[in-house]
């Protein structure tokens, strides 16, 4: 069950890199922080409070604050697509493709604690890290650079569930509201951007250089 | 007692924020700055025992850098009033109140050994600073707080990463995975090596991003340039050495595992590479202010260079990272008097701060002979512990590269420091200052230069003593 949950994050890392409509980039985002709350809960054998708090809360922040925070926006900034990606769409898709292997194949080399060995959780973390990269480095629209923000913190998110019990629940409500501010923060600049140079393309922002 | 040092400048910022007084908000930074300052005296002279089952300590490496950054605070919340006195057209409410959060965060990463909770605080360092940055709401610094935001939110991730790497290193160990210094110190031997070695690479980036180490530094540039210059010298002085604390605690962890050899590498290599970037791009730069970003770029890597070194070049890294951050105080303050007098930052649009801002002009040429390693000030020493321990430890290459790094970054620095110095100020009426420098804008900076000179002459005892204590984690086996 947890694999199947894993698989479609990862094939929710391909959406988001082969599209181009804004919306539905939000949107898989929202669907991967749902999924990734439900994860918590099946990759425990006996769910405490503390877990149960931690999962309902990253599907809440993740799955329906963050989105709609997203979602307000883009409707502000009246922007719908991401037109030219410095990497085109079937480029970084096979790109992405290629990262996931790569996390694949590492994660073979690092030593698994026996409760971990044949699931799909390291190689899982480490490909949506490297999606989120992706995203951030070749797409030029200010939400796509915050989605791809989101998709690095849920592969770290799920490197985390290997080790609930480590990380005390305040520890990880603070991560949580730090992600939460982090992208409240970036919402309010993005606002300023489309208002500055009535747009939210970040190839505006090179004004500053040496 | 260690809570108050976190929670009483938050409540501060509470207040200045709630508060509608335009004209009076900005003295609740002298009296927050004073009060922190107060309650770190209280706590290091009375000492503090650990809160909230052992998250909160005050080690002797805590204890060195919360009482030089609350020193710091204190000398740039003075300078705060004046300044913001000069910009009535610019709201103060958010800018004092995250001023404010910033002295707590600061103080959490300082004092906690659970090293989620590290991240957590700064993390929450990097937001409150964002608006910091963006003061002046024009589009250069809304372009240089959206990149401080994303590279620093990145390379912060990415140092959240590693910590989990650091906690399942345990866990693949069979020890019950824990995120506690004291934990980790303890079963240091233990630590599964691949698990570890991946952490530490992760948390030496992530955190050597915030830090600004070459090639992690893109943000500094242009984040110096666009902020107010106390904002420059409290993120120079103060958070850039948070993140230089945090990998420190990182260090001892590996140097407790038998693995300091594999993490000293690393750093040498980070500390030099830093180094030559930024004299690269110092020379004929004609922006003062980003000259400034790149010369925190190269003593950070001076910092790290000195953990790296290890022995008795560690001493040298800590006392550096007081010296340099006294000087940054100087530099950044005087800086900033001079760019508002001449309303200009570029070397072209400044000549002669000697004669229009003086006490500005002699403080900027007097910072740079300090920050660039001359004698009789205090970063001449820190520097000369360092390059003698790398001499006695018999690196001879590399004491070469880095003589010959400082000496490019000394031509450099001085080129453009210089030119905004001498000569006479051009263009239409330049013989009364745009904004002149005033009696709370001087003195602060003049503050900082008598410690940065006291420090270069006379290294008091106690403190020695501190730093001694500080840099024990080194002599583990």
């Amino acid at each position: 069950m947890s694999t199947a949950i894993l698989v479609m994050v990862l094939l929710l890392n391909f959406f988001v890199l082969g599209t181009s409509r804004l919306r539905a980039v939000i949107n898989a985002s929202a669907a991967q922080g749902v999924a990734l709350g439900v994860l918590a809960l099946l990759v425990h054998p006996h769910v405490d409070e503390d877990t149960l708090l931690v999962a309902v809360g990253a599907a809440l922040i993740k799955g329906l604050v963050i989105p709609w925070l997203l979602l307000r926006a883009m409707r502000d900034a009246a922007i719908r697509r991401e037109v030219e990606p410095v990497i085109g769409f079937v480029p970084s898709l096979l790109l992405c493709a290629v990262g996931t292997g790569v996390a694949l194949v590492f994660s073979s080399t690092l030593p698994l604690a026996p409760q971990h060995q044949g699931s799909l959780l390291v190689p899982a973390s480490l490909a949506t890290v490297l999606s989120g990269f992706l995203v951030l480095t070749t797409r030029k629209k200010a939400i796509n650079q915050v989605v791809g923000y989101l998709l690095l913190e849920n592969g770290i998110y799920i490197m985390g569930l290997t080790l609930l019990q480590a990380m005390p629940f305040l520890v990880e409500i603070g991560v949580l509201l730090d992600l939460f501010v982090a992208i409240f923060v970036m919402g309010i600049i993005i606002n300023h951007i489309s208002r500055e140079f009535g747009s939210m393309d970040t190839a505006n922002l090179s004004a500053l250089k040496d | 007692m260690l809570l108050a040092l976190i929670l009483v400048p938050i409540l501060l910022g509470g207040v200045a924020f709630i508060m509608p007084f335009e004209r009076v908000r900005p003295w609740l930074l002298p009296v927050g700055g004073a009060t922190h300052l107060g309650l770190t005296a209280t706590a290091i002279t009375r000492g503090a025992s650990p809160m909230l089952d052992g998250y909160l300590v005050l080690d002797p490496l805590g204890t060195l850098v919360l009482g030089f950054t609350s020193v710091l605070f204190f000398l740039c919340f003075l300078y705060a009033p004046g300044y913001l006195r000069q910009r009535p057209e610019r709201r103060n409410r958010v800018f004092v109140a995250c001023l404010l959060v910033f002295v707590g965060t600061t103080s959490l990463i300082l004092l906690t050994h659970h090293l989620g909770l590290m991240w957590v605080a700064l993390e929450a360092t990097t937001l409150c600073t964002a608006p910091l940055l963006y003061f002046n709401h024009n589009a250069r610094s809304l372009e240089a707080v959206w990149k401080y935001l994303l590279v620093g939110s990145v390379g912060i991730a990415l140092a959240l990463l590693g910590s989990l790497f650091l906690a399942y290193s345990a866990l693949h160990a069979r020890l019950t995975p824990s995120l506690l210094l004291e934990d980790l110190i303890r079963d240091g031997h233990a630590l599964s090596r691949p698990w570890l070695h991946a952490a530490f690479v992760l948390l030496f980036v992530g955190y050597g991003t915030k830090m600004g180490l070459a090639p992690m530094h893109t943000w500094k540039p242009d984040a110096y340039g666009e902020a107010p210059g106390l904002v420059g010298a409290l993120l120079a002085g103060g958070l850039t050495n948070c993140a230089f604390l945090a990998i420190l605690r990182f260090f001892h962890i590996l140097s407790a595992a038998g693995e300091a050899a594999f993490a000293r590498e690393l750093m040498i290599g980070g500390g030099l590479f830093s180094i030559a970037v930024a004299g690269v791009f110092m020379v004929r730069q004609r922006d003062y202010k980003r000259l400034l970003a790149y010369s925190s770029v190269e003593h950070m890597g001076i910092l790290v260079l000195g953990v790296g070194i290890g022995g008795n070049a560690v001493f040298g890294s800590l006392l550096h990272l007081i010296n340099n951050g006294l000087t940054k105080g100087v530099l950044f303050l005087s800086a900033a008097n001079i760019h508002r007098a001449f309303a200009s930052k570029t070397v072209e649009g400044t000549t002669g701060a000697m004669r229009l801002v003086p006490v500005s002009g002699a403080l900027f040429l007097l910072g740079f002979f300090a920050i660039a390693g001359s004698p009789p000030f205090g970063p001449f020493v820190s520097e000369f512990t360092i390059l003698s321990a790398a001499v006695s430890a018999g690196r001879y290459v590399l004491v070469g590269l880095f003589l010959l790094l400082l000496v490019i970054v000394f031509i450099g620095m001085g080129a453009t420091v210089l030119a905004v110095v001498q000569g006479t100020p051009v263009g239409i009426d330049r013989s009364v200052p745009a904004k002149p420098e005033t009696f709370l804008t001087v003195a602060p900076a003049v503050a900082f230069l008598i410690l940065v000179l006291c420090l270069g002459l006379y290294l008091p005892p106690p403190l020695q003593a501190l730093i001694q204590r500080a840099a024990a984690f080194e002599a583990l086996p």
